[in-house]
Protein backbone atom coordinates (compact mmCIF):
# COMPACT_ATOMS: atom_id res chain seq x y z
CA UNK A 1 0.00 0.00 0.00
CA UNK A 2 2.82 2.27 0.95
CA UNK A 3 5.03 1.79 -2.21
CA UNK A 4 1.61 1.75 -4.15
CA UNK A 5 1.44 5.94 -2.34
CA UNK A 6 4.85 6.52 -2.52
CA UNK A 7 4.93 5.53 -7.32
CA UNK A 8 1.52 7.36 -6.96
CA UNK A 9 3.45 10.51 -5.57
CA UNK A 10 6.95 10.09 -7.46
CA UNK A 11 4.43 9.95 -10.90
CA UNK A 12 2.90 12.95 -10.00
CA UNK A 13 6.01 14.79 -8.61
CA UNK A 14 7.61 13.78 -11.85
CA UNK A 15 4.80 15.27 -13.98
CA UNK A 16 4.58 18.61 -12.96
CA UNK A 17 7.85 19.07 -11.49
CA UNK A 18 9.97 17.57 -14.34
CA UNK A 19 13.44 16.88 -14.65
CA UNK A 20 14.21 20.20 -13.32
CA UNK A 21 13.09 20.91 -9.68
CA UNK A 22 14.57 24.03 -9.69
CA UNK A 23 12.13 25.77 -12.04
CA UNK A 24 9.07 24.76 -10.25
CA UNK A 25 10.83 25.68 -7.31
CA UNK A 26 11.37 29.37 -8.68
CA UNK A 27 8.26 29.81 -10.24
CA UNK A 28 6.59 28.76 -7.19
CA UNK A 29 8.46 31.06 -4.96
CA UNK A 30 7.95 33.85 -7.49
CA UNK A 31 4.71 33.76 -7.26
CA UNK A 32 4.44 33.53 -3.79
CA UNK A 33 6.84 36.89 -3.67
CA UNK A 34 4.86 38.68 -6.43
CA UNK A 35 1.12 37.78 -4.30
CA UNK A 36 2.77 39.09 -0.93
CA UNK A 37 3.56 42.24 -2.92
CA UNK A 38 -0.11 42.42 -4.26
CA UNK A 39 -2.15 41.85 -1.28
CA UNK A 40 -0.10 44.75 0.29
CA UNK A 41 -0.54 47.07 -2.42
CA UNK A 42 2.65 48.73 -2.52
CA UNK A 43 3.03 48.91 -6.49
CA UNK A 44 0.81 49.32 -9.36
CA UNK A 45 -0.81 46.38 -11.15
CA UNK A 46 1.52 47.40 -14.19
CA UNK A 47 4.34 47.19 -12.79
CA UNK A 48 3.65 43.87 -10.70
CA UNK A 49 2.87 42.38 -14.37
CA UNK A 50 6.36 43.81 -15.90
CA UNK A 51 8.10 42.27 -12.79
CA UNK A 52 6.67 38.86 -12.67
CA UNK A 53 7.47 38.50 -16.48
CA UNK A 54 11.10 39.78 -16.24
CA UNK A 55 11.64 37.64 -12.97
CA UNK A 56 10.35 34.38 -14.82
CA UNK A 57 12.57 35.07 -18.14
CA UNK A 58 15.74 35.58 -15.76
CA UNK A 59 15.04 32.38 -13.90
CA UNK A 60 14.64 30.28 -17.03
CA UNK A 61 17.68 32.15 -18.76
CA UNK A 62 19.46 31.53 -15.10
CA UNK A 63 18.53 27.35 -14.96
CA UNK A 64 19.35 27.14 -18.61
CA UNK A 65 23.27 28.74 -18.39
CA UNK A 66 23.51 26.47 -15.39
CA UNK A 67 22.27 23.42 -17.37
CA UNK A 68 25.10 24.46 -19.72
CA UNK A 69 28.18 24.88 -17.34
CA UNK A 70 27.49 21.66 -16.04
CA UNK A 71 27.19 20.24 -19.75
CA UNK A 72 29.99 17.79 -20.65
CA UNK A 73 32.71 20.16 -23.08
CA UNK B 1 -17.26 33.45 -35.55
CA UNK B 2 -13.78 35.34 -35.51
CA UNK B 3 -10.85 34.09 -33.53
CA UNK B 4 -9.25 36.08 -31.40
CA UNK B 5 -5.60 36.08 -30.25
CA UNK B 6 -6.02 34.18 -27.04
CA UNK B 7 -8.26 31.64 -29.37
CA UNK B 8 -5.65 31.33 -31.55
CA UNK B 9 -3.32 30.67 -29.37
CA UNK B 10 -5.17 27.94 -27.77
CA UNK B 11 -6.13 26.14 -30.40
CA UNK B 12 -2.33 25.98 -31.64
CA UNK B 13 -0.92 25.40 -28.81
CA UNK B 14 -3.25 22.39 -28.31
CA UNK B 15 -2.94 21.49 -31.64
CA UNK B 16 1.03 21.17 -31.45
CA UNK B 17 1.26 19.97 -28.16
CA UNK B 18 -1.33 17.00 -28.81
CA UNK B 19 0.63 16.61 -31.85
CA UNK B 20 3.97 15.86 -30.76
CA UNK B 21 2.48 13.84 -28.18
CA UNK B 22 0.96 12.04 -30.14
CA UNK B 23 3.99 11.28 -32.28
CA UNK B 24 5.43 9.79 -29.67
CA UNK B 25 3.23 7.56 -28.62
CA UNK B 26 2.53 6.58 -31.83
CA UNK B 27 6.12 5.27 -32.11
CA UNK B 28 5.68 3.16 -29.22
CA UNK B 29 2.05 1.41 -30.48
CA UNK B 30 3.89 0.66 -33.74
CA UNK B 31 6.72 -0.30 -31.89
CA UNK B 32 4.19 -3.38 -30.43
CA UNK B 33 2.19 -3.71 -33.26
CA UNK B 34 5.28 -4.70 -35.61
CA UNK B 35 7.25 -6.84 -32.98
CA UNK B 36 4.82 -8.09 -31.05
CA UNK B 37 0.37 -8.01 -31.73
CA UNK B 38 -1.17 -5.82 -33.57
CA UNK B 39 -4.20 -6.52 -31.63
CA UNK B 40 -3.02 -6.01 -28.09
CA UNK B 41 -1.15 -2.66 -29.03
CA UNK B 42 -4.87 -1.39 -30.21
CA UNK B 43 -6.58 -2.72 -27.25
CA UNK B 44 -3.88 -1.06 -25.14
CA UNK B 45 -4.35 2.10 -26.96
CA UNK B 46 -8.04 2.18 -26.80
CA UNK B 47 -7.83 1.69 -22.99
CA UNK B 48 -5.69 4.18 -22.50
CA UNK B 49 -8.17 6.34 -24.45
CA UNK B 50 -11.09 5.69 -22.59
CA UNK B 51 -8.78 6.32 -19.47
CA UNK B 52 -7.90 9.54 -20.98
CA UNK B 53 -11.32 10.51 -21.60
CA UNK B 54 -12.92 9.88 -17.81
CA UNK B 55 -9.83 11.97 -16.72
CA UNK B 56 -10.55 14.58 -19.10
CA UNK B 57 -14.55 14.80 -18.48
CA UNK B 58 -13.48 14.68 -14.44
CA UNK B 59 -10.64 17.34 -14.49
CA UNK B 60 -12.81 19.30 -16.84
CA UNK B 61 -16.15 19.32 -14.35
CA UNK B 62 -14.03 20.12 -11.65
CA UNK B 63 -11.83 23.17 -13.01
CA UNK B 64 -14.98 24.70 -14.71
CA UNK B 65 -17.44 24.84 -11.68
CA UNK B 66 -15.60 24.71 -8.17
CA UNK B 67 -13.06 27.49 -8.34
CA UNK B 68 -13.17 31.34 -8.80
CA UNK B 69 -11.87 32.74 -12.00
CA UNK B 70 -8.53 34.63 -10.73
CA UNK B 71 -7.97 31.23 -8.30
CA UNK B 72 -8.15 29.54 -11.16
CA UNK B 73 -5.80 31.52 -13.58
CA UNK B 74 -3.36 31.29 -10.83
CA UNK B 75 -3.29 27.58 -10.40
CA UNK B 76 -3.77 26.98 -13.91
CA UNK B 77 -0.95 29.56 -14.95
CA UNK B 78 1.88 28.54 -12.48
CA UNK B 79 1.03 24.87 -13.75
CA UNK B 80 1.35 26.23 -17.14
CA UNK B 81 4.11 28.18 -16.21
CA UNK B 82 6.36 25.02 -14.81
CA UNK B 83 5.15 22.87 -17.69
CA UNK B 84 6.40 25.85 -20.52
CA UNK B 85 9.22 26.47 -18.90
CA UNK B 86 10.39 23.02 -19.13
CA UNK B 87 9.44 22.61 -22.79
CA UNK B 88 11.27 25.75 -23.28
CA UNK B 89 14.42 25.03 -21.58
CA UNK B 90 14.68 21.85 -23.20
CA UNK B 91 14.06 23.33 -26.46
CA UNK B 92 16.75 25.67 -26.18
CA UNK B 93 19.47 23.46 -24.82
CA UNK B 94 18.57 20.90 -28.16
CA UNK B 95 18.81 24.20 -30.51
CA UNK B 96 21.99 24.78 -29.09
CA UNK B 97 23.40 21.44 -29.22
CA UNK B 98 23.67 20.71 -25.47
CA UNK B 99 21.14 18.07 -25.22
CA UNK B 100 20.64 15.29 -27.86
CA UNK B 101 17.46 15.51 -30.37
CA UNK B 102 14.93 12.85 -29.75
CA UNK B 103 15.21 10.59 -32.55
CA UNK B 104 11.88 8.48 -33.12
CA UNK B 105 13.50 5.94 -35.44
CA UNK B 106 16.04 5.21 -32.59
CA UNK B 107 13.06 5.03 -30.20
CA UNK B 108 11.34 2.79 -32.55
CA UNK B 109 14.37 0.16 -32.33
CA UNK B 110 14.93 0.35 -29.20
CA UNK B 111 11.24 -0.34 -28.02
CA UNK B 112 11.28 -3.20 -31.14
CA UNK B 113 14.56 -4.76 -29.07
CA UNK B 114 12.87 -5.00 -25.84
CA UNK B 115 9.86 -5.75 -27.32
CA UNK B 116 11.22 -8.96 -28.66
CA UNK B 117 13.79 -9.65 -25.70
CA UNK B 118 10.32 -9.65 -23.49
CA UNK B 119 8.91 -12.76 -22.19
CA UNK B 120 5.45 -13.87 -23.60
CA UNK B 121 2.62 -13.70 -21.30
CA UNK B 122 -1.04 -14.09 -22.20
CA UNK B 123 -4.05 -12.12 -20.19
CA UNK B 124 -7.43 -12.35 -21.27
CA UNK B 125 -6.09 -13.20 -24.78
CA UNK B 126 -3.75 -10.73 -25.31
CA UNK B 127 -0.27 -10.28 -25.74
CA UNK B 128 0.21 -8.89 -21.99
CA UNK B 129 3.46 -7.21 -22.95
CA UNK B 130 2.41 -5.06 -25.94
CA UNK B 131 -0.72 -4.31 -24.29
CA UNK B 132 0.79 -2.60 -20.93
CA UNK B 133 3.52 -0.91 -22.92
CA UNK B 134 0.89 0.62 -25.25
CA UNK B 135 -1.64 1.74 -22.96
CA UNK B 136 1.36 3.00 -20.91
CA UNK B 137 2.52 4.76 -23.69
CA UNK B 138 -0.54 6.50 -25.02
CA UNK B 139 -1.58 7.08 -21.49
CA UNK B 140 0.88 8.96 -20.12
CA UNK B 141 2.06 10.92 -23.53
CA UNK B 142 -1.51 11.81 -23.29
CA UNK B 143 -2.14 12.62 -20.12
CA UNK B 144 0.09 16.08 -20.77
CA UNK B 145 -2.34 16.95 -23.79
CA UNK B 146 -5.06 16.19 -20.91
CA UNK B 147 -3.80 18.62 -18.88
CA UNK B 148 -3.01 21.33 -21.16
CA UNK B 149 -6.50 20.86 -23.37
CA UNK B 150 -8.33 21.40 -20.05
CA UNK B 151 -6.63 24.29 -18.20
CA UNK B 152 -5.70 25.81 -21.41
CA UNK B 153 -9.29 25.51 -22.50
CA UNK B 154 -10.82 26.63 -19.17
CA UNK B 155 -8.56 29.59 -18.75
CA UNK B 156 -9.24 30.65 -21.91
CA UNK B 157 -13.05 30.11 -21.58
CA UNK B 158 -12.47 27.94 -24.73
CA UNK B 159 -12.52 23.65 -23.36
CA UNK B 160 -14.38 23.19 -27.27
CA UNK B 161 -11.69 25.24 -28.89
CA UNK B 162 -8.26 23.45 -27.01
CA UNK B 163 -10.31 19.92 -27.55
CA UNK B 164 -10.76 20.94 -31.19
CA UNK B 165 -7.36 21.18 -31.82
CA UNK B 166 -5.70 18.41 -29.52
CA UNK B 167 -8.49 16.32 -32.04
CA UNK B 168 -7.52 17.67 -34.72
CA UNK B 169 -3.91 17.04 -33.97
CA UNK B 170 -5.03 13.69 -33.03
CA UNK B 171 -6.67 12.63 -36.44
CA UNK B 172 -3.62 13.97 -38.68
CA UNK B 173 -0.98 11.62 -36.57
CA UNK B 174 -3.34 8.86 -36.91
CA UNK B 175 -3.72 9.05 -40.79
CA UNK B 176 -0.03 9.88 -41.81
CA UNK B 177 0.84 7.05 -39.05
CA UNK B 178 -1.65 4.82 -40.86
CA UNK B 179 -0.79 5.25 -44.05
CA UNK B 180 3.60 5.86 -43.64
CA UNK B 181 3.39 2.77 -41.21
CA UNK B 182 6.57 4.04 -39.77
CA UNK B 183 7.38 6.43 -37.43
CA UNK B 184 7.37 9.80 -37.44
CA UNK B 185 10.71 10.36 -37.81
CA UNK B 186 10.75 13.61 -40.22
CA UNK B 187 8.36 15.52 -37.97
CA UNK B 188 10.07 18.75 -36.45
CA UNK B 189 9.71 17.73 -32.94
CA UNK B 190 12.43 19.76 -31.13
CA UNK B 191 10.51 22.83 -32.93
CA UNK B 192 7.15 22.44 -32.31
CA UNK B 193 8.14 21.75 -28.71
CA UNK B 194 10.03 24.36 -28.48
CA UNK B 195 7.18 26.69 -29.90
CA UNK B 196 4.73 24.88 -27.88
CA UNK B 197 7.27 25.76 -24.91
CA UNK B 198 6.66 29.89 -26.10
CA UNK B 199 2.94 29.49 -25.94
CA UNK B 200 3.05 28.03 -22.88
CA UNK B 201 5.31 30.02 -20.93
CA UNK B 202 3.18 33.30 -22.68
CA UNK B 203 0.03 32.65 -21.28
CA UNK B 204 1.51 30.81 -18.12
CA UNK B 205 3.13 34.31 -16.82
CA UNK B 206 -0.48 36.40 -18.33
CA UNK B 207 -2.63 33.84 -16.34
CA UNK B 208 -0.57 34.28 -13.17
CA UNK B 209 -0.61 37.78 -13.19
CA UNK B 210 -4.26 37.72 -13.60
CA UNK B 211 -4.82 35.76 -11.03
CA UNK B 212 -2.45 37.39 -8.43
CA UNK B 213 -5.48 39.61 -8.36
CA UNK B 214 -7.10 36.83 -5.90
CA UNK B 215 -4.60 38.43 -3.05
CA UNK B 216 -5.57 42.00 -3.79
CA UNK B 217 -7.39 44.05 -1.07
CA UNK B 218 -10.62 44.06 -3.88
CA UNK B 219 -10.22 40.50 -5.32
CA UNK B 220 -10.80 39.45 -8.77
CA UNK B 221 -8.31 39.72 -11.45
CA UNK B 222 -5.05 41.51 -12.00
CA UNK B 223 -5.22 43.61 -15.69
CA UNK B 224 -2.19 43.43 -17.96
CA UNK B 225 -1.70 46.70 -19.37
CA UNK B 226 -2.93 46.79 -23.46
CA UNK B 227 -5.05 44.05 -21.62
CA UNK B 228 -5.08 40.98 -24.71
CA UNK B 229 -2.44 43.14 -26.41
CA UNK B 230 -0.05 42.02 -23.78
CA UNK B 231 0.26 38.73 -25.24
CA UNK B 232 2.03 39.38 -28.32
CA UNK B 233 4.13 41.41 -26.77
CA UNK B 234 4.79 38.59 -24.29
CA UNK B 235 5.18 36.26 -26.63
CA UNK B 236 7.88 38.55 -28.76
CA UNK B 237 9.63 38.70 -25.26
CA UNK B 238 9.83 35.09 -24.94
CA UNK B 239 10.80 34.72 -28.45
CA UNK B 240 13.60 37.15 -28.20
CA UNK B 241 15.27 35.95 -24.60
CA UNK B 242 15.29 32.40 -26.08
CA UNK B 243 16.50 33.23 -29.33
CA UNK B 244 19.40 35.39 -27.47
CA UNK B 245 20.30 32.42 -25.42
CA UNK B 246 20.38 29.91 -28.16
CA UNK B 247 22.82 32.12 -30.45
CA UNK B 248 25.13 32.71 -27.23
CA UNK B 249 25.04 29.11 -26.24
CA UNK B 250 26.22 27.83 -29.82
CA UNK B 251 29.17 30.59 -29.82
CA UNK B 252 30.41 30.01 -26.12
CA UNK B 253 29.67 25.95 -25.93
CA UNK B 254 30.49 23.51 -27.90
CA UNK B 255 27.55 21.10 -29.18
CA UNK B 256 27.14 17.82 -27.55
CA UNK B 257 27.47 14.58 -29.35
CA UNK B 258 25.50 11.33 -27.70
Amino acid sequence: MIRAVRTFAAFWFDFVVGDDWRIAAGVVGLVAAAAVIVHLAVVRAGIVAAGVALAVVVLVLAAIVSDARRAPR
Amino acid sequence: MSLTASDLGVVTASFLASGVELVEALTIVLAMGVARSWRAALWGTAAAVVALTVITVALGTVVGTSVSRSALQLVVGTLLLIFGLQWLRKAILRSAGLKALHDEDATFAEEQAAARAAGHELRYGLDWYAFVISFKGVFLEGLEVVFIVVTFGASAHSIPLAAGGAAAAGVVVLVVGAVVHRPLAAVPENTLKYVVGLLLSTFGVFWVVEGLGTFAPGGGSLGWPGGDLALPVLLATWLGASQLAIGTLRRTRPPVTT
